[in-house]
């Protein structure tokens, strides 16, 4: 028997550390690259400010970069350590890619981290400009097969049942790599993170500039930080709508508690809801603001396409669920006795398999073969309902993602604008708007994971594997033994990493000020904001 | 031989050879991180001797990650029920791991003795603990393990995580893992440390690896006695990965030396082994600490070598339903996911070498301890 308290308090430090984890890769993703292009512009140019300022908000990522390495080792064991019937299931195939980047791209990232930091003296400046590419690369490629593996718990390709070891076995790198869903996902992922990067740097310096100090760094790396922002902003959006275009093909659960659609409406009226309080038990939602019409062309991209809601999805899981349940009765009857008919009979049913395992939880005793002919169509009903995620969560989740997504795009294109003109210190709402900006894209980024797995549930790995029967089968005790220490060490960590990034981000950079001089009669040159020449200087 | 049987055996390999690569490379930034206390009797020695590693420490730990990730892919059964079973050791390893990047990072950011302290007790912990739980988990895999699997391939525990914590064997193995990594990082200490450093760093280092020949020796000696496995029907080894329906296996005590019997060539690795320990230490007391570092390879290479050569092909043997014991044969990966792995080791593994080996050489020379306190850009 499956104790759901378990399976729950799993779910549970998953989740925390996974969210927890998450906090800080978004910045190192979007912080190398621009560190990468600071460090460009010094090359290039000569001027030390460019290296000054490399190596200040290389400081700042070095705080952010040690906390993500080191949850990110939790994320590494924590499917072996709670997962095991997840890690049985498929690590045939989703391990490939964590193996892969480990070696293609965590260790490249984590060997010249070392020689970015600390090889300043001993690398030539195109060496140690190749240096930091090759860690804002390796970190980003890290995140491309971490989102090719979390893609095939999304969207399994690449991969088939073999009822002779019980698990999913590798059957195409191909599929797997460049599934749709996975690049999709990578692309989002690691743009979002340019945004959280790139608002993090003009947040900062916008503090700068607030208080009059350390104009020109602060002014330099606002703009840079600005321009860099407006495009990542806009390709985040596109690049979101084309996930969303995934679910719609792959996943419409997930596009179905998302936009919290209740019922199948007749294209193309169906209505696109701004506001509501789902309400899952009763099946609908209260207080909808709706607009018709939109959601059709906003989701499939045509006129004449249904949207199936979420009756529609249940109804047609029904019949998966009645085969499902022969099929893993046929497969517990085939691991037994190697009994050629139960194989043939699970051949027949086999692609339903996973809504088998699903009705698992729902029969009685937690036994398929205890379920007589009287049960069967509540056990059904029930195991329908549970196809459909939390819409509420899902739903709200996702709103407040795009909303901020779409405010980022106003926030860099605003500091862009006036950073352009030289004129951010006479619009100082824009400069307090950016500081208090800098952790809402880490939340959205939360947001944005919460929407994927939230909307992937009820299965780990979608369509074939329940998340109830995925975890390990530990005891209540092992569980709060492991929560407990994981609240209190990160806990720990992170009122550590930020007291040092605000002091660190207080202290601002210890360079050598540019003599007024010098800076007079140097005038604008590439990226060079003009503030010497300002009333105010 | 079916190109299967050889992908298992390649693979079977290869994560001995991750093995011994997480265990010289971490293992010289844990048995650092153990005698940081010891070897840096003021902040400037230890700022010194922690900038010994600073450059590397987080290349090495990607041995560890990928250790994790080579598992998973290539023997999936092992990683999601070895990982499970030893849950608590797990996560007190994951606990003590976790605190050494930050460590790294965060304890010299802050000019006050308590928080520096409280930092160098954490790389204590973070030194120690996991090296002995990595010791420990090869001693507990090596008497075998309670555990026996559904029909489903869920694994079920028979036995109480007290035992894995407090057996005496296992207690052994750890202590050898963690001598055997206070040697290769005080040869370390003594590569790049100058003066009082490199000094006191000699003496740990040579007591490590005296220590660690002793507990060796003593293993050997206690390894006849112990019950291990042994396959009593004919085994397939191209069989479908799947530890039911197995042949069935025995216990015996002294099973674990039918290998070295059969093939007496295996002999080579505890050799390797015990010569490492041996020659090691006196390397150091000689003054040659990057031939003493090596040889504290050699011993490592030896070590797990000698448990790989007495266990095969058995990965994680189980006490109460032996024919369920996880092995090389049942446990791996499918051949096209071990075929394509293997392509992707051969492609990065030189390459991941040779800038490792890079990034040693140029940031090689002496740590300056006046020097790094002057540094503030520095750990």
């Amino acid at each position: 028997m499956i104790n759901p308290t378990v399976v729950e308090l799993s779910r549970l430090q998953f989740a925390l550390t996974a969210l927890y984890h998450f906090l800080f890769v978004p910045l190192t993703l979007g912080l190398s690259f621009i560190l990468a292009a600071m460090e460009t512009v010094y090359v290039i140019t000569g001027k030390p400010i460019y290296k000054d300022m490399t190596q200040f908000w290389g400081k700042l990522f070095g705080i952010n970069f040690a906390i993500g390495v080191a949850t990110g080792l939790t994320m590494e064991f924590e499917f072996g350590t709670n997962w095991s019937m997840y890690s049985h299931f498929v690590g045939d195939v989703f391990g490939t890619p964590l193996a892969i980047e480990g070696l293609m791209a965590f260790f490249m990232e984590s060997t010249f981290v070392g020689l970015m930091f600390f090889g300043w003296d001993r690398l030539s400046k195109p060496a140690h400009l190749a240096v930091t590419y090759l860690v804002a690369l390796g970190s980003n490629l890290s995140a491309l097969w971490i989102l090719v593996a979390n893609g095939f718990m999304q969207d399994p390709v690449g991969a088939t049942f073999d009822p002779n070891t019980m698990r999913m076995q590798f059957t195409d790198l191909g599929a797997l790599v460049f599934s749709q869903d996975a690049q999709a996902k990578f692309v989002h992922t690691s743009i979002a993170g340019f945004v959280t990067g790139a608002l993090f740097v003009m947040g900062i310096s916008a503090y700068y500039l607030l208080r009059r100090q350390h104009r020109d760094f602060a002014a330099r790396s606002f703009r840079m930080a600005a321009l860099f922002g407006v495009i990542a902003s806009l390709a985040v959006v596109t690049l979101g709508d084309a996930l969303g275009r995934m679910d719609y093909l792959v996943q419409r659960t997930k596009l179905a508690a998302i936009e919290g659609i209740w019922h199948t409406t007749t294209p193309p009226a169906a209505p696109w809801t701004i506001f509501a309080l789902p309400d899952q038990s009763a099946r609908k939602n209260i207080a909808a603001i709706e607009i018709p019409y939109v959601l059709t062309p906003l989701v499939t991209h045509s006129w004449n396409t249904a949207i199936p809601g979420i009756d529609s999805l249940e109804r047609e899981a029904k019949p998966k669920i009645v085969n499902g349940i022969q099929a893993a009765t046929a497969l517990k009857a085939y691991a037994g006795t190697k009994n050629p008919a139960a194989l043939a009979e699970f051949r027949k049913y086999q692609s339903d398999l996973g809504y088998g395992l699903l009705a698992q939880r729902y029969a009685p005793d937690q036994d398929l073969a205890k379920i007589t002919k009287a049960d069967l169509p509540g056990v059904v009903d029930r195991t329908a309902q549970a196809t459909i995620p939390n819409v509420f969560v899902e739903f709200w989740s996702f709103r407040i993602m795009v909303a901020f997504g779409f405010a980022f795009i106003a926030v860099f294109a605003f500091g862009a604008y006036y950073s352009l003109k030289n004129e951010l210190e006479e619009h100082p709402w824009m400069l307090k708007a950016a500081m208090w900006s800098i952790p809402l894209p880490v939340l959205v980024c939360e947001y944005g994971w919460i929407v994927a797995e939230n909307g992937r549930q009820p299965w780990s790995v979608y369509g074939w594997l329940p998340t109830f029967v995925s975890a390990s089968t530990h005891g209540v005790g092992y569980m709060v033994f492991s929560l407990v220490g994981f609240a209190l060490l990160y806990s720990l960590f992170i009122a550590a990493e930020l007291y040092l990034m605000f002091k660190y981000a207080r202290l601002g950079p210890g360079f050598r000020e540019a003599p007024a001089a010098a800076q007079a009669g140097a005038g604008p040159g590439l990226g060079r904001p003009g503030y010497a020449n300002k009333s105010w200087e | 031989m079916e190109i299967y049987t050889a992908l298992k055996m390649i693979w079977a390999l290869l994560l001995g050879v991750l093995l011994t690569g997480l265990a010289v490379m971490v293992g010289m930034d844990m048995g650092v991180g153990t005698l940081l206390r010891f070897v840096g009797r003021n902040d400037a020695e230890r700022r010194a001797a922690l900038n010994i590693i600073g450059p590397h420490w987080d290349g090495n730990q990607v041995w560890f990650i990928l250790g994790g990730g080579a598992i998973f892919a290539a023997f999936p059964t092992l990683y999601a029920t070895s990982f499970s079973i030893f849950y608590i050791v797990m996560i007190l390893l994951l606990f003590s791991m976790i605190m050494r990047p930050v460590a790294f990072e965060y304890r010299s950011k802050v000019d006050a003795s308590r928080w520096r302290e409280t930092w160098d007790w954490a790389f204590l912990i973070s030194g120690a603990v996991p090296m002995i739980v990595y010791g420990a988990a090869i001693g507990n895999v090596l008497q075998g393990v309670g555990f026996h699997f559904s029909w489903d391939g869920q694994y079920y525990q028979d036995e109480s995580f007290i035992w894995y914590l407090l057996n005496p064997f296992a207690l052994l193995c750890g202590a050898l893992s963690l001598a055997l990594s206070i040697h290769q990082g005080g040869a370390m200490l003594m590569i790049r440390g100058e003066g009082a450093i490199a000094m006191r760093a000699r003496r740990f280092a040579i007591w490590g690896g005296a220590i660690a020949a002793a507990l060796f020796v003593i293993g050997g000696i206690w390894v006849p006695f112990i019950r291990g496995f042994v396959y009593t029907q004919p085994v397939n080894p191209a069989m479908a990965a799947t530890p039911l329906n197995g042949p069935a296996v025995a216990m015996q005590a002294g099973a674990w030396m039918r290998n070295f019997h059969s093939f007496p060539i295996l002999w080579l690795a505890p050799a390797l082994g015990l010569a490492g320990m041996i020659l090691g230490p006196l390397a150091l007391a000689a003054r040659r600490p990057v031939l003493g570092w090596w040889l504290g390879a050699i011993a490592w290479i030896g070590t797990i070598g000698t448990i790989g050569a007495a266990m095969f092909p058995f990965l994680m043997p189980s006490t109460t339903a032996p024919s369920q014991s996880l092995t090389v044969w049942n446990a791996s990966g499918s051949a096209y996911n071990l075929g394509w792995m293997l392509v992707f080791a051969l492609i990065f593994t030189p390459a991941v070498i040779a800038y490792t080996s890079w990034a040693f050489h140029l940031m090689g020379g002496k740590v300056n301890p006046e020097k790094v306190s002057r540094d503030d850009h520095l750990y």
